[in-house]
């Protein structure tokens, strides 16, 4: 047998790069991140269009994944499914950790919260589930948007506001910020939207691999942070329960 | 001292799971096995028990080599199991005399007729709680004396022995004949004023008493495990639905939990006294505690909750997975006046009615498939808050909130149409598993790890909340929108049908 068919590895890298879910891009941006000539990336991608892989928007002519695609594979997993699938063990994570926790999916530059387990003390707490939280002054959102790059300078180019003093809203320390937790595989948010409350998440990926999600807890400074960091054992409680829910979806082989 | 742990078996209809709870109830790890279903014949369903056994043993020691446990850690096991499933094997050689039959299996059905006979379906209700049905052991007991060939005069000498999936368990384990009340109450045979088994149901039955278990509290040390647990208390024994109900610390008059599967089962504590249904409910024993007095329950089962969303999946594929009817649902605002009745094979509690079939009614051409969704969805809201109705006018107590659990809790939707249509506060607990929990509690209380109902009760804790949103008179609307729609089901099957 022959090597590689290369068209098709391009068509591939193609695709992976538009599987975000607010991956919309133009010729000239795939075409600089492969390394190709934009005539190449255009044929390619007018294959995949009339197979329904993609789809061109009208209005801004940039490209995203088709309808044909999703319906094979669901390029972002349905947020009640990711809620159905992490039940046991975010309350498990809850049940160690001591502090609520919460699962969000990327959704127009926000968090969405899908998911939502109370603080075990039977404390009056309501769900939050269906809210809408701010990505770069959160541990969910940094976690999914240093998975997520395109979606990362969408929302740097619209302006990072400031909630307090610890927000980041310098667009190369986001940058920077985003590449360190690519690195260590989890994120903190240290009073970055609230005074006083701090976050820490990891991420959730699916069978290719691919970040559909985030779980993180949250609660007081005072229990969250020792030294001047997030406490490590509540760290490791929360990427055992990213890497399990992971697992359940079929992306770690083990 | 080391920390000690308590080990749970939950011996269910498609898996027998063990998990490992810590002082603080949480969980510390758990191992599933499936096993066989076997159907010999349409509408049969049997279980190897010796498999069962052979996963419980695995299970165990897999929950415990995952937590790098040894049986020392452990202070005690509990049992929850499917229940009425059944099981007569050989005294002397410990072999079945065949396959277990399934709580599903239908082999019964012509029998429960014939012995209901003249006086139908309640002949023997006032003694046992339960209705003449083909889940029970005591018919499916009978149906083997009457199969297998030799069995009765064996049976009759106590050569051969009866259990459901807890006795035989326990049987293998500690080498002891017995069942626990809960599991008795669903027999058929169990007075339920005596906790004995009566003989005027035996007779009636037609099942020696020489074959039967002898029957004890829910939790106290049955004995210790041999094998490889060797030295391991064996120290409760509950139903699925009662281990669920004492898990969900449902301790006082009033209390309720519903669990929601394919199938949905609402119980509510009663106290210490049995409340006959004047709506066509089962009353139950809750559990009984060492030599305290029985704690009674109601039961309402509801035959077609998650199954709806499976027939929407598998059936009408407007959805891939039973999740994604939350999305579907949420497409809407309401329902739009489609009101979903599944009544697929009758209705059950509180109407029962056989000659009713399912409708979808009040369409429109304004109804879309996410109107569908929703009224698939609320059809399990108001389902329960049917059975809700009867349990309050039959046991003269007000339901204050709903306890859940099971995999339809996932559904936000659902949840907070249930807290809708039943006016009451819904409330998840953080474990999930309520039977484990509930069968690890009752055996930590049988060797004093935990001591007593309030340290249980203080354990447990909300996952979730939903609260009730709805006007009044939306809701009084909807209800009665719903009876009309109920109201549309009977009368549909005909003398020449089927």
């Amino acid at each position: 047998m022959s090597g590689p068919i290369q068209s098709i590895e391009r068509a591939a890298a193609i695709l992976r790069l538009l599987s975000g879910r607010n991956r919309r891009l133009g010729v000239a941006q795939l075409a600089g991140e492969l390394g190709l000539p934009k005539g190449t990336v255009h044929g390619i991608l007018r294959t995949l269009a009339m197979v329904g892989f993609v789809e061109q928007d009208e209005e801004t002519g940039k490209y995203q994944l088709g309808a044909a695609l999703l319906h094979m594979g669901s390029s972002y997993l349905d947020g009640n499914e990711l809620r159905t699938r992490a039940l046991n063990w975010s309350d498990s994570l809850a049940a160690r950790s001591g502090e609520s926790v919460r699962i969000g999916t990327l959704h127009d530059g926000k968090v969405l919260v899908v998911h939502h387990v109370f603080r075990p003390d039977d404390s009056r707490q309501a769900l939050e589930v269906g809210a809408l939280v701010p990505a770069h002054a959160t541990a969910m959102g940094k976690v999914l948007l240093a998975a997520n790059r395109y979606a990362a300078a969408e929302l740097t180019a619209a302006g990072l506001p400031r909630f307090t003093p610890g927000t980041i809203t310098a667009p190369g320390e986001l940058a920077a910020e985003l590449d360190g937790v690519l690195a260590r595989g989890w994120a903190a948010d240290a009073e970055e939207l609230v005074v006083g409350e701090v976050s820490v998440a990891a991420p959730i990926d699916d069978r290719r691999g691919i970040t559909v999600g985030a779980i993180a807890i949250s609660g007081p400074v005072e229990r969250l942070m020792a030294n001047g960091s997030a406490r490590s054992d509540l760290v490791s409680f929360v990427r055992e329960a990213a890497r399990a829910v992971s697992r359940d979806l079929g992306a770690i082989p083990w | 001292m080391s920390e000690r742990f308590i080990a749970s078996v939950d011996q269910g209809t498609a898996s027998s799971r063990c998990l490992i709870f810590d002082q603080r109830a949480r969980v510390v790890s758990v191992s599933q096995v499936e096993h066989q279903h076997i159907f010999p014949r349409p509408g049969w369903v049997e279980h190897d028990p010796e498999e069962i056994w052979r996963n419980v043993q695995h299970v165990v020691a897999d929950a415990l080599a995952t937590a790098q446990l040894t049986v020392a850690d452990v202070v005690a096991l509990g049992i929850t199991n499917q229940r009425e499933t059944t099981v007569v094997w050989d005294r002397t050689t410990g072999e079945p005399v065949q396959n277990a039959i399934n709580w599903q299996d239908m082999r019964t059905d012509h029998l429960v007729r014939e012995l209901g006979g003249e006086h139908g379906g309640d002949r023997f209700r006032e003694r046992c709680g339960l209705p003449l049905a083909t889940y029970f052991s005591g018919p499916k007991i009978r149906w083997l004396l009457d199969h297998v060939g030799g069995l009765r005069p064996r049976a009759e000498v106590g050569e051969v022995l009866f259990g459901t999936m807890d006795s035989w368990l326990i049987w293998k384990l500690c080498g002891r004949h017995v069942t626990d009340v809960t599991n008795a109450g669903r027999t058929m045979l169990m007075n339920l004023e005596t906790l004995d088994w009566d003989d005027e149901l035996l007779d009636g039955m037609g099942v020696p008493r020489a074959m039967l278990p002898e029957i004890r509290p829910s939790m106290e040390v049955y004995g210790e495990a041999g094998g490889a647990l060797a030295g391991l208390p064996v120290a409760a024994a509950l139903g699925d639905q009662h281990a669920a109900l004492f898990g969900q610390t449902c301790f006082a008059p009033g209390d309720a939990k519903c669990t929601y599967g394919t199938g949905s089962f609402l119980l509510m504590n009663t106290g210490q006294q049995p409340v006959r249904s004047a709506n066509g409910l089962l009353t139950t024993v809750g559990y009984k505690i060492g030599d305290e007095p029985a704690t009674y329950a109601l039961e309402g089962s509801i035959a077609v909750t998650g199954a709806l969303v499976q027939w929407f999946r598998d059936k009408i594929g407007l959805i891939g997975s039973a999740s994604e009817i939350e999305t579907l649902a949420r497409s809407v605002d309401n329902n739009g006046g489609c009101y979903f009745v599944p009544a697929f094979s009758g209705l059950f509690a509180p109407h029962w009615r056989s000659d009713a079939r399912g409708v979808i009614a009040g369409l429109t051409g304004y109804i879309d498939k996410g109107h569908l969704a929703r009224a698939v969805l609320e059809a399990t809201a108001w389902q329960t808050r049917e059975v809700v109705e009867a349990m309050n006018s039959d046991a003269g107590v007000e339901l204050t909130s709903l306890k859940v659990d099971g995999g339809m809790t996932a559904n936000h939707l659902l949840m907070q149409s249930l807290a809708d249509v039943l006016d009451v506060p819904v409330v998840r607990p953080i474990v999930a598993e309520t039977p484990s929990l509930g069968a690890a509690y009752a055996a930590g209380l049988a060797v004093g790890f935990w001591h007593d109902v309030e340290e249980l009760r203080a354990q447990w804790h909300k996952a979730a909340e939903w609260l009730p949103a709805m006007e009044p008179v939306v809701r009084e609307k909807g209800y009665r929108k719903w009876r009309k729609a109920v109201a549309r089901t009977v009368d549909w099957v005909d003398d020449d049908d089927e």
